[in-house]
């Protein structure tokens, strides 16, 4: 396959959201585990909403706005454990129009 | 929460307004048991992904006349299979005029609208509805659960037993430790999007008159070597296409693949551009479907608790089935809660354990089981996914270009291509492993 550039930002732009400010529902429970000890950093390329990026110093940072609910980054970070993962509070986070 | 439900004590708790819970809270409801359903998205639907095809079976046997009012897209009259590689698909397509006879057995359906039509049955029905409301925990007294802790002000209610159709990610039970968190190998992780376009170029497109469906399933090179499939679905005047694949396969893919240029590429792909083009995208999806079966499902009931839908894993992934399974599950649970009621029997492990054998008397299990084996085949042997669709394509365009070559060498140049690629015992073995796991 011929990789192309796909700009998911768009995509999200798209769908309704009801944003808890301040109030993430996941957390990378310790930055430096991404840091140093996290090889594949998979969620940077598996979260279907590109929540989880890669910064030059190889820190991972992780905002939740365009979360799409669906459990992936906790559920491929076997080897650390790193994921702090809850549902946002009721009525907040993705609202699907159509599902 | 309010008064009302502070003071009250429930016959049952539902957690989730999905296909599972709605089943559950609606066959309670009916039966006169006092049923509070608790959901965290701003109404039913809202939080909820699938495809989606309904199948009217499950349905009927809870809402016998559902086709009078819910919202239904198109009957599908139409499936088409077929196996991609990069620049064409072979494929087997199947129409009958058999199924445009009512009552149609399956449709298309937009979920956000079909869970807020099965909720408004549901509350007709008596049961009690809340929404914006996320289920922290359980509230156990030993190891009896006697209610649900909510995110609310006097956020705790109190039931005789409560029903965990709380979706894939199973969150109140994996806390609860009843058991562990679903594996990557286990779960399938779709994106989708909706595409939106007038009736008629739907019907045009797809050879179909109105309220007329087809569906097309897809596997090949449109997974990038992942186990997965495509699919493209007819709505009244829209489009749902989308790709899954295993979650363990995104992670360990060595292309790194995200999911939305997987699913930009398959838009992409010359043999599914055309019937997609100038559609107007109005949402972008992403869920997790647990496919692990038969050895994935979890225990599904203990004192004071039973999970139904996806929750416990109840998805036939071979078949492309799981609302149907999670209305199913959510049904035998109602009534296996409501015979244990009406017998005055404490809602215990022991009680309970009759859900487990009505699942497993039902299709459900019955089903699960016959496929058992399917997960782990596809799992050791993935030229299933990568090698095939390239060699079917090749002999079509084989046997099909005509070239000054004899059809005998053709045939000839089909068997050994897929000689060079897999041995004849590979190609044997490969026969007797999908028939032994498909029998």
């Amino acid at each position: 396959m011929n990789p192309i550039a796909v700009n998911v930002e768009e995509k999200l732009f798209q769908n309704r959201y009801r944003v808890d400010a301040g109030r993430p529902h996941i957390r990378i429970k310790d930055a430096e585990v991404c840091r140093s000890e996290c090889e594949s950093r998979s969620c940077t390329y598996v979260c279907p909403a590109s929540c989880y990026k890669t910064e030059g110093n190889g820190a991972v940072t992780l905002i939740t706005d365009g979360c799409l609910e669906c459990g992936s980054c906790r559920v491929i970070c076997t080897e650390h454990m790193n994921v702090d993962w809850e549902y946002p509070r009721g009525g907040h986070g993705i609202l699907f129009k159509f599902g | 929460m309010n008064a009302a439900t502070a003071k009250q004590k429930f016959d049952a708790i539902v957690v989730g307004a999905g296909p599972s819970g709605n089943a559950c809270a609606y066959t309670m409801a009916k039966a006169g048991l006092k049923v509070l359903q608790i959901e965290r998205g701003e109404y039913p639907g809202s939080k909820n992904v699938q495809g989606a095809i309904l199948y009217a079976d499950a349905l009927e046997r809870i809402i016998p006349d559902f086709r009078d009012d819910a919202p239904l897209e198109r009957h599908i009259i139409e499936q088409r299979v077929w196996v991609l590689d990069d620049n064409s698909f072979v494929g087997t397509h199947f129409r009958s005029d058999d199924y445009n006879k009512p009552p149609y057995n399956r449709y298309t359906i937009i979920r956000a609208q079909f869970d807020k039509w099965f909720s408004s049955k549901v509350r007709e029905a008596g049961a009690l509805l809340i929404c914006e409301t996320t289920v922290n925990h359980l509230i156990m007294d030993g190891d009896q659960v006697v209610g649900v802790q909510c995110d609310r002000e006097a956020g705790d209610v109190y039931a005789d037993v409560v029903v965990l159709a709380d979706g894939v990610n199973s969150t109140l039970a994996r806390k609860a430790g009843f058991h562990e968190d679903i594996k990557a190998g286990n779960v399938a992780l779709a994106v989708k999007e909706i595409l939106f376009m007038p009736e008629e170029t739907i019907q045009a497109r797809f050879n179909i008159g109105p309220e007329e469906g087809v569906v097309i399933e897809m596997v090949g090179n449109i997974t990038d070597g992942m186990m997965g499939t495509g699919f493209l679905y007819t709505n009244k005047d829209s489009l749902t296409i989308g790709v899954g694949c295993m979650l363990d396969d995104f992670k360990k893919n060595p292309n790194k693949t995200t999911p939305y240029v997987l699913l930009e590429q398959m838009k992409r792909h010359p043999s599914i551009a055309p019937l997609i083009a100038g559609g107007e995208m109005k949402e972008y999806c992403a869920h997790l479907i647990p496919e692990g079966g038969f050895y994935a499902i979890p225990k599904v009931h203990g004192n004071g608790w039973v999970i139904a839908g996806d929750s416990g894993g109840f998805v036939n992934a071979v078949h492309r089935e799981g609302s149907n399974l999670a209305m199913t599950t959510g049904r035998l649970a109602a009534e296996t809660i409501i015979a244990a009621k009406a017998a005055g029997k404490a809602m215990t492990e022991s009680t309970l354990k009759a859900y487990r054998a009505k699942l497993d008397e039902s299709f459900v299990m019955k089903d699960l089981k016959k496929y058992r084996d399917m997960p782990s085949v596809f799992h050791k042997n993935p030229h299933f996914i990568n090698t095939y669709p390239n060699l079917l394509s090749q002999a079509a365009k084989t046997m099909i270009t005509v070239d000054n070559v004899d059809k005998k060498t053709k045939e000839r140049e089909v068997f050994s291509s897929f000689r060079r690629s897999r041995s004849l015992t590979g190609l044997v073995g490969d026969a007797f492993k999908l028939w032994r796991a498909f029998r």
